[in-house]
């Protein structure tokens, strides 16, 4: 693992690489109650990249990404407030079917979150929702899905395990198979590898490279040299602001603002 | 020794000597009321109990048709009060878990599951008894599903309430209904916490007597007629216990051993689906 974040990628201008807009967030405002956590968040997630949101704690990443999918609807007294096109269609509006909007955007969370069944059935629970499948179709997605999360050869004699058997690294890969299994278009992954050893996060590093052939995926992570390795692009944010929004090689070697160089020079944070 | 720490020394050794008494003060009393049962009762425990009806005073019997009417009126106890007490609890802990309404029912909740069981007993008489014009098994049942509901309702709450937010998020956040995550995800993580809570309203409801008193009453015979009077174990060892009839008394020793052993073996059970659900 390199230590040095700069030089990984060759410098591009974003218009080189940015293809379609997959979702667009617009002037977008978040509540906590009465606590304003985003300020005014304009960017693009574009579709086959990876968009890593970096910043210090509070800043809002999180937040963000849990407007995605509208997670926040869980809990009372947070709201979201301007618009987030996802393929042209503004998923705040009250319309929005929020479990269709899930299925097409998935998340992998910061702590392995298996449920309490088997390796099996953590992945075909939630395909059986939305696909009704012949059992060698669903064993054969279960199977695939497994394999795209490099699980396959270690969970294939024992898939009637509980998936809380298995290890922390493990447990975060069977999250992501099972996210994978749904087929969605978007993943977002909040802090995917904070819980995990080098070895596990080098493998789910690995992982998001090849994800991002099929899917459009995001980001949110602590570690600058993380950032730097998986992304295409990256913001970074302050206080609930987005300071900056660039290619991660030219954030990486000429961020055109002052703080996302203390930030990523690691002279604040 | 520095003196500061010998002080402190001495203080904990005190501490430890009064709680060493006090849980030998509190455990020695179980002890005696378990060996008073075992003593009295053992000797009465025969085949016959187990076949036999309550007899008249005088002539030999056994508990037969009070034992079979308490599992009757336990079981459907259980049938009416447990679906309504876990719906309860899924509706305060998942649904309505920021409402208002939630708090409210926790308050009235936690009155009714220290609500004497005669005031209950009374209630289902007005309600049930006194419109209906006589005693009846139905009424007992009600009665005691009354007492079995806050006790599922609070032990189904508690147990959703442990269930981690993450794993509801990470089930929403595949695009899964709510109604789905509660019972395929949070009812699985939470289980045998909530079975634990319905084993306990068993072992709770199997021993009283108050309520009984004024709905199933009791009967001499043999009865699984739910619309009259029914006999049950607390009922009959109340009867039994106060008669001035030696092989009555008996009799009543011999239930009530029977009852505690068979709450005994219930709590034992709760104890282990709890420890299991911590290793698991």
């Amino acid at each position: 693992m390199s230590i040095a974040p700069v030089s990984l990628r060759a410098v591009a201008h974003p218009a080189e690489i940015a293809g379609p807009e997959k979702i667009s967030i617009r002037s977008l405002n978040f509540f906590y109650g009465a606590f304003r956590a985003l300020r005014d968040i304009s960017l693009p997630l574009y579709a086959g990249k990876v968009t890593a949101f970096v910043g210090p704690s509070g800043c809002g990443k999180s937040t963000l990404l849990r407007v995605l999918n509208r997670m926040y609807d869980l809990y009372p007294n947070q709201r979201a407030e301007g618009e987030v096109l996802f393929d042209g269609e503004n998923i705040l509006s009250p319309e929005q079917d929020l479990n269709l909007l899930r299925a097409r955007v998935g998340m992998v969370f910061q702590k392995p979150t298996p449920f309490p069944m088997s390796i099996y059935e953590n992945i075909a629970f939630g395909v059986r929702l939305y696909e009704r499948m012949a059992k060698p179709d669903l064993d054969g997605r279960v199977e695939e899905s497994l394999r795209r999360a490099a699980l396959w050869d270690e969970v294939k004699d024992k898939l009637t395990a509980n998936g809380l058997s298995l290890s922390g690294g493990q447990q975060q890969r069977l999250c992501i198979a099972r996210t994978v299994a749904v087929k969605p278009e978007v993943i977002l992954f909040d802090e995917p590898c904070s819980a995990l050893d080098p070895i596990s996060t080098a493998k789910i590093e690995e992982l998001m490279d090849e994800l991002k052939e099929d899917y459009t995926l995001a980001i949110v992570t602590h570690n600058m040299q993380q950032a730097a390795r998986v992304s295409d692009f990256t913001a970074f944010m302050y206080l609930g602001e987005l300071v900056e929004f660039d290619t991660t090689s030219k954030m990486f070697t000429a961020p055109g603002d002052r703080r996302t160089q203390d930030y990523i020079t690691g002279r604040f944070g | 020794m520095n003196q500061l720490y010998a002080s402190r020394r001495r203080r904990n050794r005190i501490a430890m000597g009064l709680s060493l008494l006090a849980t030998v003060f509190g455990l020695g009393w179980l002890v005696l009321i378990l060996g008073a049962l075992i003593w009295h009762g053992f000797s009465g425990l025969s085949v016959a109990v187990f076949t036999e009806m309550t007899p008249p005073p005088g002539s030999a019997g056994g508990l037969l048709n009070p034992i079979v009417g308490s599992l009757i009126l336990t079981a459907l106890a259980i049938l009416i009060g447990t679906p309504i007490g876990i719906l309860a609890g899924t509706y305060m802990a998942e649904y309505g878990r920021y409402d208002r309404l939630t708090t409210v029912v926790r308050f009235i909740n936690d009155i009714l599951l220290s609500a004497p069981s005669i005031v209950i007993g009374l209630f289902i008489y007005e309600v049930m008894v006194a419109p209906m014009g006589h005693f009846s098994g139905f009424a007992g049942a009600v009665a005691l599903a009354v007492i079995v509901i806050p006790v599922v309702v609070r032990t189904t709450e508690d147990m959703l309430l442990l269930v981690p937010n993450p794993l509801r998020e990470a089930a929403t956040a595949l695009g899964i209904s709510r109604a789905v995550v509660i019972r395929k995800v949070c009812y699985r993580a939470a289980r045998a916490g909530m079975l634990t809570g319905v084993l306990l309203a068993v072992a709770r409801i199997s021993g009283e007597t108050a309520p009984l008193l004024f709905t199933a009453l009791n009967n001499q015979f043999w009865s699984v007629d739910l619309n009259g009077p029914m006999p049950s174990l607390p009922v009959v060892i109340f009867q039994f216990a106060l008669s001035p009839y030696g092989d009555w008394q008996r009799l009543a020793w011999t239930g009530a051993l029977i009852i505690t052993f068979a709450v005994l073996a219930l709590s034992i059970t709760a104890r282990v689906l709890a420890g299991s659900r911590k290793e698991s």
